[in-house]
């Protein structure tokens, strides 16, 4: 039976759609217990308990809660992700304006990241309780200990106050040449890296040393197998699932969790976004973004789930 | 004839336990193979046999070195290449055949890649060749679709062709030396049989020189030609295979001989048989969906029928996948069955546990196979003990003190075991303590799944000794279960044979193993290697036998 795959991926996105519907359910229950009244914020102290009663029917906040998320379900389901309270504008026009920058910074941040954390990874299982290990254990661990917002400002300190090679801030509007390019993304994204590299490398290690203490490596040195070829040739085919796991639970960070490197170099994407959505009792927008990033992470998971399956033949052909 | 003669002197190996010392665990090894010679390394768990033949490979596992000594390969010495050159011997000179094949293979990578690597690596031939070298091996050793077999992935096969596959790993480089490190201990007799002659055939054709690590005997007595018995790193007598067969110098030796074959001193106690105490009619277990009919997807036993009394033990025998394990946890009730139930003291029982009352559960107990793995490494032995004996009797701290002293003394373990964890017990040891703990409770019934088998045949002997003791003396009965008849011989009253989920023979012990009339009966005796020279020459069962011709 070959079947495996399509059934795999026609499951697992079912369970994704009840996922995300239940993700809808938490976000808007709190949303609604968040204290603070979207009209209020929006109008301001000094705004007479009538304005803001007039606003509250314009948006709808009159109506009950069950009510509003029906019409927000519904909106969602047929592609009207509705208008964001705050600013008037369309939700989806507010994301497809960070969207692209969020994803271009994920991208090369994960090109940069993945095979480096894979080079380490790899080499500290070659080298176990080397040198070479030991001195990649220090690094992945001190970059894990190390909080970012730590690593980004030392960088800003570093190469725009001190050494004055890179600016503090990512405008991405100013970007002409491949030089500014470079410029604006390489403090982003070495602080980026420095995260998930470590993660990612720590565990590429932990599940390749598994694999290269079973008996087939063995029997494979015993065939007179070269150390290199062991390795990617025997060990590292059965240690895709977890790594492949591993990496998929970073990258997921690369959507939302980049609050922090966003605020401190002024980055405009979507993680932003949604956190000025919270402040602002934004509902439709805050419900839009979490979508987005429990989409993508389920995504991750499922891709990372297939690189599993499709390494194991055990799994592939069942 | 391309077996190369092998000179092995004062082999010495040291290991440094994690954060200890170094010390040596290989003593003062020496002995001489003609070429074509097959020298059997014979001992228990420990002695130290596999490290020695893997340092044939110039090889130490981690936290070992060849501390010194020589191995000469003809005109070779191994210990003293250098890492690659080490690497062109493995694999090609000299070649390794694991214990576990199953663990041996890369999951990941097709048979022919992996059986044809070693001599792709070190340039012996091209793919095409290699592939049909290997072909013609998968042939000579009897494998099913040898054409075809290489497409397969390691678990689409068996395990006896799974080993079969690993020879012809092993001699697609036309080895001088081959290493075969207890190449049928995983295997069921039926099938060690099979794999036994392949091995034997295409050695001898070669004239290949090898090693045969086991701690059986009987099978070492048909493969090899000299034996070398080692006990703690240290030789302990080497000689002709003949010789060690009929007169053995040294006393370990002797004890390895008479622990080969329990039966010959050991026998069932003469009790009375009592009331009955676990009845079994046709019963079904499976697994998976059932369908509309109550039948589930995958039956692993059917139409089974059996009767113990009050103090009888019963010896269910069977190859692996037989069902023997499903029907032990059926009568624990950690399955339940799609058919039929269980009668324990003319009660019946549930089929779940959730029904079951704390009384039954006392009464019957398990003792399983691997005692590393039913006992709590992070629990005392006392604390082991003690938690039935809360679990079942309201007992004040000092009777339950010297009820925990009693159960060492019925199991012959020291009291200063008493206060170690499991991880501080020897093998024979742990399985002592497990039982202990199932007759804490006071059994009726105990029922023991393989209790014997992950044991050296020494220490496993004493068990089955100590098993035949209580017998007599608590008058428990056993549902004991086993793939070694001669286990089952000395402890059991009465036999079951087990064949695919159905039962095909039962009766009296005596009568069924000496005058068995199912044709798998027969076949599963007399597959049993005989601790004389020239058996499996003569033996005429093989898996190609028909087995399951039935004999009405």
């Amino acid at each position: 039976m070959r079947n495996a795959i399509p059934v795999l991926v026609l499951g697992r996105l079912s369970s994704s759609l009840v996922t995300l519907f239940l993700v809808s359910l938490v976000i808007f229950a709190i949303t609604s217990m968040l204290p603070g009244d979207t009209a209020q914020l929006i109008l301001g102290q000094f705004a007479t308990p009538d304005q803001v009663a007039a606003l509250r029917t314009e948006l709808g906040l009159d109506q009950p809660a069950l009510l509003r998320y029906w019409h927000w379900l519904s909106g969602f389901m047929t592609g009207n992700l509705g208008m964001s309270a705050s600013n008037g504008v369309s939700v989806t026009q507010l994301m497809s304006d960070r969207l692209p920058n969020s994803l271009l910074l994920a991208a090369i941040t994960t090109a940069i990241s993945v095979p480096l954390a894979l080079i380490m990874g790899i080499t500290a299982a070659m080298r176990r309780g080397g040198a070479v290990d030991r001195v990649l254990n220090l690094v992945t661990l001190s970059m894990v200990a190390v909080p970012e917002f730590l690593v980004a400002t030392l960088a800003v300190l570093l190469f725009a106050v001190k050494l004055d090679w890179l600016p503090a801030l990512s405008y991405v509007s100013t970007v002409e040449s491949f030089g500014d390019f470079m410029k604006i993304y390489a403090m982003p994204v070495l602080t980026l890296c420095c995260v998930l590299i470590a993660q990612m490398a720590r565990m590429t290690r932990a599940a390749l040393i598994d694999q290269l203490d079973s008996a087939y490596v063995e029997m494979a040195r015993l065939k007179g197998v070269p150390p290199m070829r062991r390795v990617l040739r025997h060990a590292l085919p059965n240690a895709v699932g977890p790594i492949a796991n591993a990496v998929a639970l970073s990258l997921s960070y690369l959507l939302g969790g980049v609050i922090i490197v966003e605020t401190i170099f002024n980055y405009p994407g979507i993680a932003s976004l949604m956190v000025d959505a919270v402040s602002n009792r934004d509902l439709a927008l805050v419900q839009a973004c979490a979508m987005l990033f429990c989409s993508a992470y389920l995504v991750l998971v499922m891709m990372a789930d297939l690189c599993a399956i499709l390494s194991n033949p055990r799994l592939r052909n069942r | 004839m391309q077996g190369e003669s092998l000179t092995v002197r004062n082999l010495e190996i040291c290991a440094t336990p994690l954060g200890g010392e170094e010390h040596s665990i290989v003593n003062n090894i020496g002995f001489t193979l003609a070429p074509g010679e097959v020298m059997a390394l014979i001992g228990e768990s420990g002695s130290g046999k596999t490290t020695i033949a893997l340092a044939m490979l110039g090889y130490a596992r981690r936290g070992c070195r060849i501390a010194g000594g020589s191995v000469r390969l003809g005109e070779t010495e191994i210990l003293e290449l250098n890492a690659v050159q080490t690497r062109r011997l493995r694999g090609h000179r000299v070649a390794y055949i694991a214990q576990s094949a199953a663990a041996a293979f890369n999951p990941s990578r097709s048979l022919m890649d992996q059986v044809i690597e070693g001599a792709l690596i070190h340039g012996v031939m091209d793919r095409h060749s290699a592939q049909q070298k290997a072909v013609q091996l998968f042939r000579e050793l009897a494998l099913p679709e040898p054409e075809r077999i290489g497409m397969r992935y390691p678990h689409q096969v068996s395990g006896g062709q799974l080993q079969r596959i690993m020879a012809a790993m092993a001699l697609i480089t036309d080895p001088a030396l081959v290493i075969l490190d207890e190449p049928t201990t995983a295997l069921d007799v039926t099938t060690q049989i099979d794999v036994l002659r392949a091995f034997k055939k295409v050695m001898r054709e070669r004239g290949t020189t090898a090693i045969y690590v086991s701690h059986d005997l009987a099978v070492v007595a048909q493969m090899a030609d000299q034996v070398l018995v080692l006990k703690g790193g240290q030789e302990q007598e080497q000689g002709r295979i003949a010789q060690i067969l009929e007169q053995p110098a040294h006393e370990y030796t002797r004890s390895l001989l008479a622990a080969a074959r329990p039966d010959a001193h050991l026998s069932p106690p003469e009790t009375a048989r009592g009331d009955e105490l676990l009845r079994i009619d046709d019963l079904q277990v499976g697994y998976g969906q059932r369908d509309r009919n109550g039948h589930p997807d995958k039956v692993v036993l059917d139409h089974i029928q059996l009767r113990i009394d009050r103090g009888q033990a019963l010896g269910v025998i069977g190859e692996s996948g037989s069902g023997k394990s499903t029907l032990a946890r059926t009568v624990a009730g950690l399955v339940a069955p799609s058919r039929g139930a269980v009668q324990f003291n003319r009660r019946e029982l549930s089929p779940t546990l959730r029904g079951r009352t704390s009384e039954q559960f006392r009464r019957i107990q398990m003792v399983f196979q691997s005692a590393d793995n039913a006992l709590n490494p992070a629990h005392s032995v006392r604390r082991l003990l003690n938690r039935p004996l809360e679990t079942y009797f309201s007992l004040d701290r000092n009777v339950r003190r010297c009820r925990v002293e009693e159960l060492m003394d019925l199991v012959k373990l020291p009291h200063t075991l008493l206060d170690r964890k499991p991880g501080e017990l020897s093998g024979g040891q742990k399985q002592r303590v497990n039982l202990a703990r199932a007759l804490a409770a006071e059994p009726d019934l105990i029922l023991c799944d393989e209790v014997t088998s992950a044991l050296d045949t020494v220490v496993g002997a004493a068990i089955l000794e100590l098993l035949v003791e209580l017998r007599r003396e608590l008058g428990v009965a056993y549902l004991f279960i086993s793939h070694d008849i001669s286990t089952v011989r000395s402890l059991c009253d009465d036999v079951m044979v087990l064949y695919q989920g159905e039962c095909v023979e039962s009766g009296r012990c005596e009568e069924v193993l000496t005058r068995p009339q199912h044709n798998y009966t027969r076949k599963l005796i007399g597959s049993v290697p005989e601790l004389r020279q020239g058996w499996l020459e003569t033996c005429q069962w093989s898996t190609q036998t028909e087995a399951s011709a039935p004999l009405v």
